[in-house]
């Protein structure tokens, strides 16, 4: 099978980490050799994160440059258009409708650009769901990004995969419903 | 329990049980595997001062305390003299840094250079090309050539245990410290290793020996020929080191590669291309590297920042394609190579939707932001900071900062700064701004020269009881140490008595009024005085914090904006209102102290 990329994009502590290790132990279980890359430190407090998955028979690079990525997954809605350059031309793109402004956007010193959505839909197959409002509607803010997990393995088509089972071994035990009914949510919104 | 001879080195090595039964395959990262690799070696001492890319290392040692001792040290330059005397006295030892925190090692790295080891001693220097966060991208493979020590460069997760073991080995045999070079993406990245058990290696009886370890100017002239004879020795051996491997295929192409560029550059070569993958990267295998070019039409040597491999290629005599091609400034990736190397861009979309930038702030709530906005107010200030979270200072809206440098930087500079403005007749109140974990690493021998040579700066420690941006390791000032035992916390007041500084202010940054005193205080005191803006990190998960919200009362709010003013992520203007974030805010109240009509309060 050919190399596979995605990319996790988002704001500091939105829990892209979580999603990516479901990710990569699935991946892993399927017999894929797998790389990630992730940058820490500066870009914590606040700044834009990124975090890059790929598998394959044989994975060499961690990380790509641009027009390299198969999926990008936005956890916040700007973040997709930030990273939009670095998906191929067929690329798939699962978008939060979800806003976080920049320190800059809260101090008045620019806006928060319009658009962002329609601009990507123009270009790209987009999964796009709420899924700040879906994670609210099932009881705790913070399963946002197991919602948005369960919208990427839509996009992503690997059916073979069974996600749930390696959900259940990845999340612990008291957040287990939780996080289950939040792929699944996730799953059926992606449209 | 297995004895068994090893090779090379001759010393005796264990197996014991380690703490994993079977050969496991995980996803570690660089880091990780790092940390793991010392295990496996058998290191028994290892000292760091956290850096990223560099910081997981030890924060993965812990877990093997049983195993070995590790700690974090005030500064790069002690954690490198710890594992060094350690090395000495006859166990494997490790120290750990960012590249920049080289700089601060150089001075033991040097010697120890000269003096050799009793037993392997490994410095990792973890670069950081691209500046991810860091003040610079140099590029430390120099260090090894200009040190006289052998380099070693993993590529990948697995690599760096196995190739951590070599390094051993390496340093051994050849009586001398190994420079271990990760970058960021090897670092931070995960891939699929296995493990294996540790090996113990004994320790030899601790003997004296001044001709060696005394650094005398007569024992550095008998040392330095006995380096070269190791050089030389190591140079020979570099051609048949397992860490350097030829991958032969087709003889139109031909890469000498190393590190993360080989990743990068098996992404973009064709199939049929050959490869020299290069692991000990200095000194070079020249008769490995003159073969396999006399093997293929075409050769390059892909390697990211500096030119280090080809300028010493070139130098043989050999021809290569390298830096004329191949940026030198920042990260390399394969579409980048790919479009260098051949021309070819890749195929990318622009959405015609623009995203505005999303720089790192000071945290909602973080104690820091009271301090800066109390300066960012001073009409002649000049403010001298330092590396942490709170370089963040300079930023807007709180732009509170003249010069960041480097790691205790922030006293000594601004020091200069007060003697040139004396100079020069110009009136200024100089800040020197340090963070605790900075103080200890450095900051402390700049709080001596401000007071010994009568600079007139007002040091000020923003002391929030841990290193904060390397994501919250312990320092002597916090109470704690790595291996997670209560230490008896140093207090930064007393260090400043001490010198003599009559007039230490503690203050609450958070309390605007009292910070504002602090600075007057300061600034008109008769005696020498410093301040210590104290308040720990919310971030600090052993503390309990006085968490809650504020809100604006929007019939209050006259909507002038002045809550922007304090820069936090949680307060924005929503209309011709002010706004604050709920989920974001922690309830400091910085931004209700700094409202002229009190719309704002603090709701438990």
């Amino acid at each position: 099978m050919e190399k596979k990329s995605a990319l996790l994009v988002g704001v500091g502590g939105q829990g892209a980490i979580l999603v990516s290790k479901i990710l990569v132990a699935g991946l892993m279980q399927a017999g894929y050799d797998v790389k990630m890359s992730e940058v820490h430190g500066m870009s914590q407090r606040g700044g834009s994160v990124s975090t890059q998955v790929h598998w394959g028979e044989k994975v060499y690079s961690p990380v790509i440059g641009k027009g390299a990525a198969d999926i990008v997954v936005a956890f916040e809605k700007m973040e997709a258009v930030r990273y939009a350059d670095f998906l191929k031309p067929d690329g798939v793109a699962v978008i939060n409708d979800y806003e976080i402004p920049s320190s800059t956007i809260a101090a008045g010193l620019c806006e928060y650009p319009e658009g962002c959505l329609e601009a990507m839909q123009n270009h790209f197959k987009c999964f796009t769901l709420n899924a700040g409002e879906i994670a609210m509607q099932l009881g705790n803010a913070k399963c946002m990004n197991v919602v948005l997990f369960g919208a990427m393995t839509k996009a992503l088509a690997m059916d073979d995969i069974d996600w749930e089972a390696i959900i259940t071994d990845t999340v612990p035990a008291k957040f287990l419903e939780l996080n289950l009914a939040a792929y699944r949510a996730g799953r059926n919104a992606a449209q | 329990m297995i004895v068994f001879e090893i090779h090379q080195s001759g010393c005796k090595i264990t197996a014991r049980k380690g703490l994993i039964s079977n050969m496991e395959k995980l996803l570690l990262s660089g880091n990780e595997a790092i940390a793991r690799g010392a295990y496996e070696a058998g290191v028994k001492v290892c000292s760091a001062y956290p850096g990223t890319p560099s910081t997981e290392i030890f924060e993965n040692l812990p877990q093997y305390k049983d195993a070995l001792y590790c700690e974090w040290a005030p500064n790069e330059k002690v954690a490198t003299e710890v594992a060094y005397g350690a090395a000495v006295a006859g166990v494997r030892s490790l120290c750990a840094m960012k590249h920049v925190g080289v700089n601060v090692a150089a001075d033991p790295i040097f010697t120890a250079a000269y003096n050799g080891v009793n037993r392997g001693f490994v410095i990792v220097s973890a670069d950081d090309p691209s500046m991810h966060s860091s003040q610079n991208e140099q590029d430390n493979r120099y260090y090894a050539k200009a040190a006289r020590m052998a380099l070693v460069e993993p590529s990948d997760s697995q690599e760096c245990i196995d190739f951590l073991k070599e390094a051993y080995e390496i340093s051994e045999r050849f009586d001398m410290p190994v420079l271990f070079r990760t970058t960021t993406r090897i670092s931070h990245s995960k891939s699929i290793v296995t493990l294996s058990e540790r090996q113990e290696v004994e320790a030899p009886v601790y003997e004296r020996n001044v001709r060696k370890n005394v650094c005398t100017p007569a024992n550095a002239y008998l040392n330095h020929p006995k380096v070269e004879a190791n050089m030389a020795a190591l140079a020979a051996y570099s051609n048949t080191s397992p860490m350097n491997r030829v991958e032969m295929k087709g003889s139109k192409m031909g890469v000498i590669t190393a590190s993360i560029a080989y990743q990068y550059a098996k992404d973009v070569f064709p199939e049929d291309t050959s490869f020299l993958k290069l692991g000990l990267t200095y000194p070079l295998p020249m008769d490995l590297i003159r073969d396999f070019a006399s093997k293929v039409e075409t050769l390059y040597v892909v390697e990211e920042l500096e030119g280090f491999m080809e300028e010493q290629i070139k130098a043989a005599g050999i021809d290569c394609i390298g830096k004329d091609k191949v940026g030198r400034l920042y990260e390399q990736n394969p579409q980048r190579l790919k479009e260098e190397l051949f021309g070819i861009k890749p195929e990318t979309t622009d959405v015609g939707v623009a995203a505005v930038s999303r720089p790192p702030a000071l945290c909602p709530g973080c104690p820091h932001r009271g301090f800066f906005y109390t300066l960012s107010k001073g009409k002649n200030f000049v403010i001298c900071g330092d590396i942490g979270c709170y370089t963040l200072g300079a930023a807007a809206p709180l732009s509170a900062m003249d010069t960041v440098t480097c790691m205790g930087g922030g006293f000594s500079l601004a020091v200069g700064m007060a003697k040139a403005f004396e100079m020069t007749g110009q009136d200024k109140k100089i800040f020197g701004v340090v963070g605790d974990s900075t103080f200890f690493h450095s900051g402390m021998t700049g709080a001596a020269e401000i007071i010994y040579n009568k600079g007139r700066v007002i040091p000020v420690v923003l002391d929030n009881s841990i290193t904060g941006m390397t994501g919250h390791q312990d320092n002597p000032g916090s109470g704690m140490t790595l291996q997670g035992e209560i230490a008896e916390a140093i207090k930064i007041e007393n260090v400043l008595a001490a010198y003599g500084y009559q007039n230490v202010i503690i203050v609450d940054p958070q309390d605007l009024t009292a910070m504002q005193k602090a600075v007057d205080d300061a600034l008109a005191s008769e005696v020498p005085a410093a301040i210590i803006a104290r308040r720990p990190c919310l971030l600090i998960k052993r503390l309990k914090h006085d968490i809650a919200q504020c809100v604006v009362d929007n019939d209050k709010c006259i909507g002038c904006k002045k809550c922007l003013k304090v820069g936090c992520p949680a307060v924005m203007m929503k209309g011709k209102k002010s706004y604050i974030d709920p989920t974001q805010c922690v309830g400091c109240t910085v931004c209700a102290q700094v409202c002229p009509v009190g719309a704002i309060s603090r709701k438990e």
